[in-house]
């Protein structure tokens, strides 16, 4: 197993979420907005999305050297499962479910002679032996069998789930929001089971340029774009923690400081510094050039550092709206109480003034993180994002900007990046606002 | 008076299908009458003058046989139609002026607004009325006052601007939804003399709501009182406070705090506990782009006070005149300068640990009990708090035990300390905040106006408490109010402050019943007394 300096981190992000988790079980003023949350169909419906989009993810984040392999090269589990999606790999151009590939070449026909016309694709549609007339009765049929393979394989755990469920369980799982959670499940294991089933054998998203599978690519990006999103929060949120509420509670030159700090910082442009770091990464890698001996490597190491550089460049927003608020709570009748009771300032800060201020932690990084997976899109396309070799949604749609100015069109790259990137950013949009109002004591009208 | 202004019929209204607020209740207002509906806060009152506009908020149903406005049903009317009779037929004044008018908008504008909308008139014309309203409501200069912004004027002001937009209709009933709660005590008569000269010049009725007896009773012709949605006794003033049927409404007028009660207080003489003399408390008002001192704001302006051991002492003043800055800073919660020597230690020349270590002589219980306590802490650790920070050598056990033994000292059963704040009413809030303060053995604690966000029975009950508390712990207590009444229950001293200053101390029975300066004289005239004929 090989573990890259981002897997690291997701894991170690893992057992902070799970540790916080345990440690905020049995809390009342935790417990309430989680089930009002547990309560809203489209927080669940979103949640179970988002999970889904997680669990790719984390497969994709277990890398390891396969031992039959020759090559040098590190996989991850979820390559290792798409195995024939990886090395299907065209020579060009095709379209979604096509046979034949996109462009017109010579093909050398059986009895020798050489003809200008579309050739037949190595892979995609390689069991047919009449494409025009079998295909389309063929991908019904095999995705109707993927269809009930999923939804099968799904009823059976549900029964299994319901066979082993308590009494009172039992009760949970008929409201209607479980109901409509188990609905999506159900919708979302059948169709991709449909679209496993299928892949194999077609392309189903086409294939880019090099003939690499858009499918697979798209499928490759859900990392990039979680990593981007949670790991640039793990490196903003301590900032903007501590500077704000340093900033609120002592006020004074502590204040003036971390002003000063984050006022200068907002004042330059963002993407000059993004720039800047990842020229500087690119120097570095190419100084030390053995100490980076695997693309992969390459590619997680100017990842990483994105990341890093998107969570300096980003706390500032939160920073304000935390010192903002401590502010407020300073002046609450309970932390006055409390230095009247000699409790010291770091107590007052951790028991009285944190506790108070995570719900505004909480929102705020369920919002930036949608925004995060865009910026990462956004920067790809103007070159400074990840590597180029990395699969991103930001290096498909960087792609698309050639394949859109061909005659005629290729849309199913850019159509691939925008159907996983609008799902993945619609349900963190949509969790976001159901989190919100879950927490925002002014809306739940509970505090 | 045959022909009834309003009539109410079998009211009721529920919130979210299955709170009921209003229960089934009628009653009648007639023309040029004062009747006032008087309830703790929660029993409905607000929400059944809030029906009769339709106002209600979108998760509330109203069922009722007839709300009839001059023999007029309004429950069959239309939204439009209704909102020619709110502003016009009904004015409305609310309980907070100052979020009641819009921050931006001069108030003439905003009276005028009102003018326009129900009256055809030229512009000259409008603006001459809103003019004539604000001389009605005896607004000083009106003709300058007129292009002012809500937040040039004071609390009064700006409620006296309230009742001139209230007016700018002419209407036959106007409700009053505790006009003058947040208000001081000078200020509330004076708003309560002009509504009443106001009703007489226009002969318009006046539905007061009010949870405050004693002003009830020096205005209204008729009350009402409320319990939990019902009202359970309506009648004239004259018998109503004379011969009160319904035990709930003897169980409130006993509740009131009287001004006889000080007559009672022993004088005898105690070693003082808390000497404090000189005391300043300035704020600096910076300026410019260096932020130089320019001025200072002088909240405490050099006062001088002890407190005896086991007494209590009322400190007396209107909102703003610094007496809540002043307990404050007796903490060191706010920085202040003169001398203040508790226990025969000086507590100014202290800092850091030293300081920290004598904070345990002082404690505070705050006006709000909402605020005071952290609504992510449970109570127990609330409570525990203070002995975690001076006393880290006790054990958890032991610190556990004392818990319980403060929960039941104030009344409060011993599983309280596994609960979270919000589940408590606001008197038992006040209650944990009190064994807050006794967790560490305070010698004094400034109680900074600890009743006056809890209704009547309640805020009974928390003076009670107090009084229990002090004869078994001999404490002391600083009691800030601005409530003569509630100081004739429990003080032994006075002390008037006006303006950062302490104009006027003495025993209890000096300064209420032989007040020498004239502000002190001001103040207690103003006090709506229960006006009963014995």
């Amino acid at each position: 197993m090989v573990v890259l300096w981002t897997d690291a981190l997701i894991y170690l992000l893992i057992v902070v979420i799970l540790a916080l988790g345990l440690h905020l079980r049995g809390k009342e003023h935790i417990k309430r907005p989680l089930q009002q949350i547990g309560r809203s169909k489209i927080g669940m419906v979103s949640l179970v999305v988002l999970l889904f989009f997680v669990l790719i993810g984390l497969l994709d984040s277990v890398h390891f050297k396969p031992t039959d392999d020759t090559k040098n090269e590190i996989i991850s589990l979820l390559d290792y499962w798409a195995t024939p999606l990886r090395e299907h790999g065209e020579k060009t151009y095709s379209a979604p479910f096509a046979t034949k590939l996109y462009s017109k070449e010579m093909i050398a026909m059986p009895d020798g002679s050489m003809q200008w016309g579309y050739p037949r694709l190595e892979f995609g549609g390689r069991h047919l032996n009449n494409p025009e007339m079998e295909k389309i009765p063929d991908i019904l049929q095999k995705a109707l069998y993927g269809l009930a393979q999923g939804a099968s394989l799904i009823v059976f755990f549900m029964l299994l789930m319901w066979g082993l469920l308590a009494e009172q369980h039992k009760r949970l799982m008929l409201s209607s929001t479980a109901k409509t959670v188990l609905a999506v499940v159900f919708v979302i294991v059948s169709f991709s089971y449909a679209l496993i089933y299928l892949s194999p054998y077609y392309h189903v998203f086409g294939t880019d340029k090099v003939g690499e599978d858009v499918f697979y690519q798209a499928v490759k990006s859900i990392r990039t774009g979680l990593v981007i999103g949670t790991l640039t929060t793990l490196i903003m949120l301590p900032m903007a923690i501590i500077f704000g509420i340093l900033a609120g509670f002592f006020r004074g030159w502590v204040d003036d400081v971390i002003q000063y700090i984050y006022t200068t910082l907002n004042s330059i442009p963002g993407v000059l510094l993004i720039a800047a770091s990842i020229l500087m990464v690119q120097v570095y890698m190419a100084s030390h050039e053995s100490d980076f001996t695997s693309v992969i490597v390459r590619a997680d190491t100017r990842l990483l550092f994105l990341c890093m550089i998107l969570g300096v460049t980003s706390w500032t927003g939160l920073c304000r709206l935390l010192r903002a608020e401590t502010l407020k709570l300073r002046e609450m009748e309970y932390v006055q109480a409390a230095s009247a009771l000699g409790v010291k300032q770091g107590a007052i800060l951790l028991r009285h003034i944190l506790p108070n201020v995570m719900h505004i932690v909480l929102i705020s990084v369920v919002l930036d993180f949608s925004s995060l997976v865009l910026a990462e899109a956004v920067l790809s396309y103007i070159n400074i994002g990840v590597d180029p070799t990395s699969y991103s949604w930001g290096n498909m749609i960087n792609g698309a900007r050639l394949e859109m100015a061909r005659e005629p069109i290729v849309w199913w790259s850019l159509t691939a990046a925008f159907v996983f990137m609008f799902a993945l950013v619609l349900a963190a949009n949509l969790f976001a606002d159901v989190v919100q109002d879950a927490f925002d004591p002014r809306r739940s009208g509970n505090e | 008076m045959n022909n009834p202004l309003l009539v109410v019929d079998h009211l009721n209204v529920t919130f979210n299908h299955k709170q009921t607020v209003v229960d089934d209740i009628s009653f009648e207002i007639h023309a040029g009458e004062t009747f006032a509906l008087v309830g703790e806060s929660g029993s409905g009152k607000s929400i059944t003058a809030l029906s009769v506009l339709r106002l209600l908020p979108n998760n509330a149903r109203l069922n009722a046989e007839a709300i009839s406005l001059h023999g007029d049903n309004l429950l069959g009317r239309s939204e439009f139609e209704l909102c020619k009779i709110r502003g016009r037929r009904i004015g409305f004044i609310f309980q907070d002026p100052m979020s009641s008018l819009n921050p931006v908008m001069t108030i003439g504008s905003q009276i005028e607004e009102v003018i326009k909308l129900h009256f055809n008139l030229p512009r000259d014309a409008v603006k001459q009325r809103a003019l004539e309203l604000l001389q009605q409501v005896e607004l000083p200069e009106p003709q300058q006052r007129i292009n002012d912004y809500p937040h040039q004027l004071s609390g009064g002001q700006r409620q006296r601007v309230m009742i001139a937009i209230a007016l700018a209709g002419q209407p036959d009933l106007l409700i009053a939804d505790e006009p003058t709660t947040s208000l001081d005590v000078t200020i509330q008569a004076q708003i309560l003399a002009l509504l009443k000269n106001i009703q007489q010049q226009t002969g318009m009725a006046l539905w007061l709501i009010s949870h405050d007896l004693a002003l009830v009773s020096t205005i209204a012709d008729r009350v009402a009182v409320m319990q939990q949605g019902k009202i359970v006794e309506t009648g004239l003033t004259s018998e109503f406070f004379n011969r009160p049927k319904h035990p709930y409404t003897r169980k409130l007028l006993n509740a009131l705090p009287s001004m006889q009660s000080c007559l009672m207080h022993s004088v005898e003489e105690k070693p003082p506990l808390l000497q404090v003399s000189d005391f300043y408390c300035h704020y600096p008002i910076r300026k410019g782009l260096f932020k130089r001192v320019v001025d200072y704001v002088r909240a405490v302006d050099g006062v001088s006070f002890d407190i005896q051991q086991g007494k209590t002492l009322a400190l007396v003043g209107e909102s703003g005149c610094g007496k809540t800055t002043l307990g404050k800073s007796l903490l060191n919660l706010i920085p202040g300068s003169g001398r203040v020597v508790i226990n025969g230690v000086e507590l100014n020349a202290l800092s850091g640990e030293a300081l920290r270590r004598q904070r345990a002589n002082i404690q505070i219980v705050f006006q709000d009990p909402f605020s005071s306590m952290n609504p992510r802490m449970l109570v127990g650790d609330i409570i525990a708090e203070g002995i975690r920070a001076l006393h880290p050598e006790v054990s958890s056990e032991q610190r556990k035990a004392r818990v319980r033994q403060l929960l039941q000292q104030v009344g409060l059963p011993e599983d309280s300390a596994l609960r979270y704040p919000h589940e408590f009413s606001g008197g038992q809030r006040q209650r944990i905040c009190i064994a807050r303060a006794l967790a560490v053995d305070p010698k004094l604690i400034v109680c900074d106006e600890p009743t006056s966000a809890l209704d009547v029975s309640v805020q009974a009950q928390i003076i009670q408490l107090l009084k229990t508390l002090q004869r078994e712990k001999g404490v002391s207590y600083l009691f800030i109010t601005h409530d003569l009444a509630v100081v004739a229950e429990i003080a032994d001293d006075v002390a008037v402050m006006y303006r950062g200053k302490i104009i006027e101390q003495g025993s209890v029975a000096d300064v209420l019943t032989r007040p020498k300066q004239a502000y002190t004289k001001k103040l207690l005239a103003a006090v709506p007394v229960l006006k009963t004929d014995h």
